[in-house]
């Protein structure tokens, strides 16, 4: 139980996938510019990768090693297909917001590399958690980026207003090179964070 | 021909891909820290983006559409470029060795990188003929590498700054990309399609 807690719970900050191994870029800038829209991709691709893992958990003895990537790839686009007409049938509003990003989802280096370093050397439950705690890690990341970008950029969070009228908003926050600067001082933090958990353990 | 000549410009500078719409973020950051690394690798994504959006394209409009089978261009998609990847290292490695000494290694990289997915799927979105497929993922390649190039380029001067601890290596570059993107910013509204 504590061995699969702490497969779990590495995902989050120590091996954070945005914003220490720096995977999966793409989505972390382009999506959050308001929370909705983050915590959606963030919960997405937490379900990709999680059942991505168990996949091929499931098959990894019967996979010759030779052909395991384009496996892996077809495995990935197979439940990323799956997820896409889900979000289009009932969520169109949300599937538009996140347009070509979502069928990207296959290509997040993440979902390859958790399937190629982990799920194709562990059993079931392990890569579930496994998968569990990257997706998770993933998800408050982008929903991090996508806070401080909505709370400062626009004033607001969720769409309501939470900032005093007289707040002038940098419009810099909701352009593309503010979400470049955002995270460029959420790596330093998290940086900074990470030395001050191994430094207490 | 001012029609194609348009297209390109905005894909190379108006419309780049890595600094308004971030795509190719992972071999971006990855491969910038020197120049010779990054210039390789630009030329690379060129050629593989530029040849198979044409492949791409000719699966959609001959074998996609006709099937009515549209629902599945990103398995397609995805595949064809990961298994012409695979062909290109090989043809590589045969004929032109000192080709695959520059850019072997970055083949693999690319074969799952979101930009070279991006442009085909875009092309088909915005329904561009095959000519104007080819112009657009070739000027989209050209664009990733004027940006990989510049980022490299700053990246060299920043290893002998001083740079406060935390931020070092990753944190700074986003900054500067940051710095980058602002000032392409101010390229836009300049051509309108």
């Amino acid at each position: 139980m504590k061995e699969l807690w702490s497969i779990f719970v590495k995902g989050i900050i120590l091996e954070n996938p945005i914003l220490v191994l720096a995977l999966s870029l793409c989505p972390a800038l382009a999506v959050t510019s308001s929370v909705i829209t983050s915590l959606t991709m963030g919960l997405t691709v937490m379900f990709v990768i999680t059942a991505n893992n168990v996949s091929v958990s499931i098959i990894r003895n019967f996979v010759n090693p030779t052909v395991r990537v384009p496996v892996y790839i077809v495995s990935i686009a197979t439940i990323v297909t799956v997820v896409q007409l889900v979000l289009q049938a009932y969520f169109p509003v949300l599937y538009k917001a996140l347009g070509i990003y979502l069928a990207l989802v296959v290509v997040f280096a993440i979902i390859l590399a958790r399937a190629e370093v982990f799920a194709s050397k562990n059993n079931v439950i392990r890569s579930f958690f496994d998968g569990l705690g990257m997706g998770c890690g993933f998800a408050i990341a982008m929903v991090v980026i996508g806070g401080v970008r909505e709370i400062f950029g626009a004033g607001t969070i969720l769409g309501y207003n939470i900032m005093p009228a007289s707040y002038d908003a940098p419009l810099l926050l909701i352009l593309p090179a503010g979400a470049f600067i955002v995270i460029g001082y959420l790596v330093g933090g998290c940086k900074i964070l990470a030395e001050y958990i191994e430094s207490k353990a | 021909m001012g029609e194609y000549l348009t297209l390109f410009i905005s894909a190379v500078i108006v419309n780049n891909f890595v600094l308004t719409k971030f795509l190719g973020m992972c071999v971006f950051f990855g491969v910038s820290k020197n120049l010779n690394a990054s210039l390789g690798m630009g030329m690379a994504v060129t050629a593989v983006m530029t040849l198979s959006s044409g492949m791409a394209w000719l699966a959609y409009t001959y074998v996609l559409m006709p099937f009515n089978l549209a629902f599945l261009q990103t398995v397609v998609f995805v595949l064809l470029i990961a298994s012409f990847v695979q062909l290109l290292e090989l043809v590589t490695k045969k004929s032109t060795p000192a080709l695959y000494n520059m850019w072997g290694i970055y083949l693999v990289l690319i074969a799952v990188n979101c930009v070279v997915l991006a442009v085909p799927l875009l092309n088909v979105e915005s329904h561009f003929s095959f000519a104007k497929s080819i112009v657009n993922a070739f000027g989209s390649g050209a664009g990733f590498g004027v940006a990989i190039v510049l980022l490299a380029s700053c990246r060299e001067k920043l290893r002998l700054a001083d740079v406060p601890k935390p931020l070092e290596g990753l944190g700074v570059a986003f900054i500067v990309v940051g710095m980058m993107a602002l000032s392409f910013l101010g390229f836009s509204g300049m051509i309108s399609l």
